[in-house]
Protein backbone atom coordinates (compact mmCIF):
# COMPACT_ATOMS: atom_id res chain seq x y z
CA UNK A 1 0.00 0.00 0.00
CA UNK A 2 2.68 2.72 -0.36
CA UNK A 3 3.63 3.06 -4.09
CA UNK A 4 6.34 5.38 -5.43
CA UNK A 5 5.46 8.71 -4.43
CA UNK A 6 3.99 10.87 -7.12
CA UNK A 7 1.75 13.63 -6.82
CA UNK A 8 -0.67 12.65 -9.53
CA UNK A 9 -0.76 9.67 -11.40
CA UNK A 10 -2.43 11.48 -14.83
CA UNK A 11 -2.09 15.12 -16.51
CA UNK A 12 -5.73 15.69 -16.55
CA UNK A 13 -5.73 14.42 -12.72
CA UNK A 14 -3.15 17.45 -11.99
CA UNK A 15 -5.29 19.84 -14.47
CA UNK A 16 -8.40 18.96 -12.63
CA UNK A 17 -6.66 19.67 -9.23
CA UNK A 18 -5.10 22.89 -10.37
CA UNK A 19 -8.04 24.15 -11.39
CA UNK A 20 -10.37 23.10 -8.01
CA UNK A 21 -7.45 25.40 -6.19
CA UNK A 22 -7.28 28.62 -8.61
CA UNK A 23 -11.01 29.12 -8.49
CA UNK A 24 -11.21 28.80 -4.74
CA UNK A 25 -8.02 31.45 -4.36
CA UNK A 26 -10.22 33.52 -6.77
CA UNK A 27 -13.19 33.24 -4.86
CA UNK A 28 -15.36 31.50 -6.73
CA UNK A 29 -16.69 29.42 -3.90
CA UNK A 30 -14.69 28.62 -0.34
CA UNK A 31 -12.81 25.93 0.35
CA UNK A 32 -15.90 24.74 2.80
CA UNK A 33 -17.64 24.61 0.05
CA UNK A 34 -15.78 22.77 -2.25
CA UNK A 35 -14.88 19.98 0.69
CA UNK A 36 -19.19 19.91 1.03
CA UNK A 37 -18.88 19.14 -3.33
CA UNK A 38 -16.60 17.03 -3.65
CA UNK A 39 -17.92 14.71 0.11
CA UNK A 40 -21.41 14.76 -1.71
CA UNK A 41 -19.46 13.39 -4.96
CA UNK A 42 -17.60 10.82 -2.82
CA UNK A 43 -20.72 9.45 -0.90
CA UNK A 44 -23.14 9.15 -4.18
CA UNK A 45 -20.33 7.01 -5.66
CA UNK A 46 -17.92 5.74 -3.07
CA UNK A 47 -16.16 2.94 -5.43
CA UNK A 48 -15.67 6.03 -8.52
CA UNK A 49 -12.22 6.84 -9.49
CA UNK A 50 -11.23 9.75 -6.77
CA UNK A 51 -10.39 12.32 -9.82
CA UNK A 52 -13.27 11.57 -11.56
CA UNK A 53 -15.47 12.63 -8.90
CA UNK A 54 -13.12 15.29 -8.06
CA UNK A 55 -14.28 16.72 -11.98
CA UNK A 56 -18.02 15.72 -11.02
CA UNK A 57 -17.69 18.25 -7.88
CA UNK A 58 -16.13 20.73 -10.17
CA UNK A 59 -18.57 20.81 -12.68
CA UNK A 60 -21.37 20.99 -10.09
CA UNK A 61 -20.07 24.02 -7.96
CA UNK A 62 -19.41 25.80 -11.43
CA UNK A 63 -22.88 25.27 -12.55
CA UNK A 64 -24.19 26.23 -8.87
CA UNK A 65 -22.29 29.68 -9.26
CA UNK A 66 -22.80 30.53 -12.73
CA UNK A 67 -19.68 30.49 -13.88
CA UNK A 68 -20.47 27.90 -17.21
CA UNK A 69 -23.37 25.73 -17.23
CA UNK A 70 -23.49 21.82 -18.27
CA UNK A 71 -24.76 22.65 -22.23
CA UNK A 72 -21.31 25.30 -22.26
CA UNK A 73 -18.98 21.95 -20.98
CA UNK A 74 -20.84 19.17 -23.22
CA UNK A 75 -20.14 21.48 -26.65
CA UNK A 76 -16.42 22.18 -25.64
CA UNK A 77 -15.56 18.46 -24.12
CA UNK A 78 -17.27 17.41 -27.84
CA UNK A 79 -15.24 20.14 -29.71
CA UNK A 80 -11.73 18.84 -27.76
CA UNK A 81 -12.70 15.10 -28.88
CA UNK A 82 -12.83 16.60 -32.27
CA UNK A 83 -9.73 18.42 -32.00
CA UNK A 84 -7.76 14.94 -30.76
CA UNK A 85 -9.50 13.15 -33.70
CA UNK A 86 -7.75 15.33 -36.04
CA UNK A 87 -4.28 15.98 -34.13
CA UNK A 88 -1.90 14.11 -35.98
CA UNK A 89 -0.34 11.48 -33.39
CA UNK A 90 2.72 13.34 -31.44
CA UNK A 91 1.34 16.88 -32.08
CA UNK A 92 0.15 19.36 -29.57
CA UNK A 93 -3.97 19.29 -30.04
CA UNK A 94 -5.47 22.57 -29.97
CA UNK A 95 -9.05 23.69 -30.14
CA UNK A 96 -9.41 25.64 -33.60
CA UNK A 97 -10.62 28.96 -33.97
CA UNK A 98 -9.86 29.88 -30.12
CA UNK B 1 -4.72 -4.33 -27.37
CA UNK B 2 -5.50 -1.11 -28.99
CA UNK B 3 -5.16 -0.58 -32.44
CA UNK B 4 -2.78 1.77 -34.17
CA UNK B 5 -3.93 5.12 -34.53
CA UNK B 6 -2.63 8.24 -36.57
CA UNK B 7 -4.81 10.93 -34.46
CA UNK B 8 -3.85 11.89 -30.74
CA UNK B 9 -5.59 10.28 -28.05
CA UNK B 10 -7.95 12.23 -25.76
CA UNK B 11 -9.20 10.39 -23.14
CA UNK B 12 -12.97 11.63 -22.59
CA UNK B 13 -12.70 12.45 -18.73
CA UNK B 14 -9.49 14.59 -20.04
CA UNK B 15 -11.39 16.15 -22.68
CA UNK B 16 -13.56 17.14 -19.94
CA UNK B 17 -10.80 18.19 -18.18
CA UNK B 18 -10.09 20.83 -21.10
CA UNK B 19 -13.23 22.03 -21.59
CA UNK B 20 -13.29 23.69 -18.39
CA UNK B 21 -10.46 24.82 -18.60
CA UNK B 22 -10.93 26.52 -21.61
CA UNK B 23 -14.47 27.65 -20.54
CA UNK B 24 -13.13 29.44 -17.33
CA UNK B 25 -9.90 30.47 -19.28
CA UNK B 26 -11.89 32.21 -22.12
CA UNK B 27 -14.75 33.75 -18.99
CA UNK B 28 -11.46 35.02 -17.35
CA UNK B 29 -11.68 32.97 -13.85
CA UNK B 30 -8.08 31.29 -14.32
CA UNK B 31 -5.25 31.88 -16.13
CA UNK B 32 -3.24 28.60 -17.36
CA UNK B 33 -0.04 29.98 -16.24
CA UNK B 34 -1.30 30.05 -13.04
CA UNK B 35 -3.08 26.35 -13.05
CA UNK B 36 0.89 25.31 -13.89
CA UNK B 37 2.43 26.84 -11.46
CA UNK B 38 0.26 25.30 -8.90
CA UNK B 39 0.42 21.64 -10.63
CA UNK B 40 4.54 22.45 -10.74
CA UNK B 41 4.39 23.44 -6.41
CA UNK B 42 2.73 20.64 -5.33
CA UNK B 43 4.48 18.11 -7.49
CA UNK B 44 8.37 19.37 -6.67
CA UNK B 45 7.86 21.96 -4.13
CA UNK B 46 5.25 20.88 -1.33
CA UNK B 47 5.77 17.19 -0.02
CA UNK B 48 6.52 14.94 3.58
CA UNK B 49 9.91 16.41 3.66
CA UNK B 50 8.40 19.45 5.32
CA UNK B 51 6.31 18.00 7.69
CA UNK B 52 9.84 15.41 8.55
CA UNK B 53 11.62 18.86 8.92
CA UNK B 54 8.50 19.62 12.04
CA UNK B 55 8.66 16.41 13.18
CA UNK B 56 12.96 16.28 13.65
CA UNK B 57 12.84 19.83 15.47
CA UNK B 58 10.23 18.82 17.82
CA UNK B 59 12.63 15.73 18.63
CA UNK B 60 15.74 17.47 19.42
CA UNK B 61 14.14 21.19 20.66
CA UNK B 62 11.30 20.49 23.94
CA UNK B 63 10.47 24.27 23.30
CA UNK B 64 9.32 23.67 20.14
CA UNK B 65 7.64 20.81 20.81
CA UNK B 66 6.06 23.06 23.29
CA UNK B 67 5.05 25.52 20.89
CA UNK B 68 3.69 22.77 18.52
CA UNK B 69 1.24 22.14 20.69
CA UNK B 70 0.24 25.22 22.13
CA UNK B 71 -0.39 26.43 18.12
CA UNK B 72 0.62 24.21 15.95
CA UNK B 73 -0.58 26.18 12.71
CA UNK B 74 2.10 29.20 14.33
CA UNK B 75 4.77 26.77 15.05
CA UNK B 76 4.89 24.91 11.57
CA UNK B 77 5.02 28.43 9.96
CA UNK B 78 7.75 29.34 11.80
CA UNK B 79 10.04 26.92 9.27
CA UNK B 80 8.29 28.32 6.56
CA UNK B 81 5.63 25.66 5.67
CA UNK B 82 2.22 27.59 5.59
CA UNK B 83 -0.68 28.39 3.09
CA UNK B 84 -3.64 26.42 1.25
CA UNK B 85 -5.24 23.60 3.46
CA UNK B 86 -2.70 24.50 6.39
CA UNK B 87 -4.16 27.01 8.26
CA UNK B 88 -5.43 25.34 11.06
CA UNK B 89 -3.75 22.86 12.28
CA UNK B 90 -2.90 20.69 15.22
CA UNK B 91 -0.06 18.10 15.55
CA UNK B 92 -1.27 14.89 17.54
CA UNK B 93 1.69 12.85 19.68
CA UNK B 94 2.50 9.15 19.98
CA UNK B 95 3.76 8.40 23.06
CA UNK B 96 3.88 5.13 25.56
CA UNK B 97 0.17 3.65 25.06
CA UNK B 98 -0.53 6.02 22.66
CA UNK B 99 -0.99 5.71 18.78
CA UNK B 100 -2.40 8.65 16.60
CA UNK B 101 -3.70 7.66 12.60
CA UNK B 102 -5.39 10.40 10.70
CA UNK B 103 -8.04 10.06 7.97
CA UNK B 104 -11.07 12.01 6.23
CA UNK B 105 -13.76 9.92 6.47
CA UNK B 106 -15.72 12.44 3.65
CA UNK B 107 -13.19 13.24 0.99
CA UNK B 108 -9.64 13.87 1.20
CA UNK B 109 -8.75 17.01 4.06
CA UNK B 110 -5.10 16.47 4.26
CA UNK B 111 -2.27 19.06 5.47
CA UNK B 112 -0.57 20.23 2.14
CA UNK B 113 2.09 22.40 3.48
CA UNK B 114 3.67 19.77 5.61
CA UNK B 115 2.71 16.12 3.10
CA UNK B 116 1.86 17.50 -0.19
CA UNK B 117 -1.21 15.82 -1.64
CA UNK B 118 -2.27 12.60 -0.21
CA UNK B 119 -1.19 9.99 -1.77
CA UNK B 120 -4.16 7.74 -3.70
CA UNK B 121 -4.62 4.87 -0.52
CA UNK B 122 -5.86 8.11 1.94
CA UNK B 123 -8.89 9.02 -0.47
CA UNK B 124 -9.63 5.58 -0.91
CA UNK B 125 -13.35 3.87 0.46
CA UNK B 126 -11.50 1.15 1.98
CA UNK B 127 -9.43 3.40 4.12
CA UNK B 128 -12.49 5.74 4.30
CA UNK B 129 -14.01 3.91 5.70
CA UNK B 130 -12.08 1.54 7.99
CA UNK B 131 -9.92 3.41 9.37
CA UNK B 132 -12.33 4.69 12.22
CA UNK B 133 -13.93 1.70 12.97
CA UNK B 134 -11.11 -1.04 12.63
CA UNK B 135 -7.62 1.14 12.88
CA UNK B 136 -5.55 -1.81 14.26
CA UNK B 137 -6.56 -4.16 11.27
CA UNK B 138 -5.93 -1.01 8.69
CA UNK B 139 -2.65 -0.78 10.51
CA UNK B 140 -2.23 -4.45 10.22
CA UNK B 141 -2.40 -4.55 6.26
CA UNK B 142 0.05 -1.43 6.43
CA UNK B 143 2.56 -3.68 8.28
CA UNK B 144 2.50 -1.73 11.88
CA UNK B 145 1.54 -3.75 15.02
CA UNK B 146 1.08 -2.14 18.45
CA UNK B 147 1.02 -3.65 21.53
CA UNK B 148 -2.43 -4.39 22.69
CA UNK B 149 -3.14 -2.33 25.26
CA UNK B 150 -1.76 0.82 23.11
CA UNK B 151 -5.24 3.17 22.66
CA UNK B 152 -5.19 4.27 19.04
CA UNK B 153 -6.74 7.41 18.64
CA UNK B 154 -8.56 8.23 15.12
CA UNK B 155 -8.57 11.96 13.80
CA UNK B 156 -11.20 13.06 11.43
CA UNK B 157 -9.94 15.83 9.24
CA UNK B 158 -12.18 17.94 7.87
CA UNK B 159 -12.20 21.44 5.98
CA UNK B 160 -11.55 23.25 9.09
CA UNK B 161 -8.83 21.20 10.88
CA UNK B 162 -6.08 19.07 9.73
CA UNK B 163 -3.52 17.01 11.65
CA UNK B 164 0.21 15.89 11.95
CA UNK B 165 0.91 12.81 13.55
CA UNK B 166 4.63 13.46 15.73
CA UNK B 167 5.54 9.66 15.33
CA UNK B 168 8.19 8.36 18.49
CA UNK B 169 11.47 9.06 18.06
CA UNK B 170 13.43 5.88 17.46
CA UNK B 171 15.40 4.48 19.93
CA UNK B 172 19.79 4.26 19.16
CA UNK B 173 19.52 7.81 17.60
CA UNK B 174 20.73 9.85 20.61
CA UNK B 175 23.09 12.93 19.16
CA UNK B 176 21.66 12.66 15.37
CA UNK B 177 21.72 16.02 13.91
CA UNK B 178 17.83 17.17 12.45
CA UNK B 179 18.64 16.53 9.25
CA UNK B 180 19.45 12.64 9.70
CA UNK B 181 16.58 12.55 12.35
CA UNK B 182 14.13 14.12 9.53
CA UNK B 183 15.29 11.20 6.60
CA UNK B 184 13.72 8.96 9.36
CA UNK B 185 10.60 10.28 9.41
CA UNK B 186 8.23 8.70 6.43
CA UNK B 187 5.07 10.14 5.21
CA UNK B 188 2.94 7.84 6.18
CA UNK B 189 4.31 7.98 9.75
CA UNK B 190 3.33 11.22 9.64
CA UNK B 191 -0.26 9.89 8.76
CA UNK B 192 -0.50 6.94 11.55
CA UNK B 193 -0.19 4.36 8.99
CA UNK B 194 3.66 4.06 9.99
CA UNK B 195 6.04 4.21 12.26
CA UNK B 196 9.30 6.22 11.95
CA UNK B 197 12.29 4.37 10.48
CA UNK B 198 14.85 2.53 13.05
CA UNK B 199 18.78 4.32 13.16
CA UNK B 200 20.04 1.05 10.82
CA UNK B 201 18.13 1.82 7.73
Amino acid sequence: MNPPDRAFAEPWHAQAFALAVALHERGLFSWSEWSQALSAEIARAPERDYYANWLEALEVLIAAKGAGTRVELAALTQAWLEAAEATPHGQPIVLPGR
Amino acid sequence: MSEDHDHSELSPIAARVRALETLLTEKGYIEPAALDAIVETYETKIGPRNGARVVARAWVDPAYRERLRADATKAIAELGYAGRQGEHMAAVENGAGVHNVVVCTLCSCYPWPVLGVPPVWYKSHAYRARAVIDPRGVLAEFGVTLPRETEILVWDSTAEMRYLVIPERPPGTEGWSEERLAALVTRDSMIGTGLALGPST
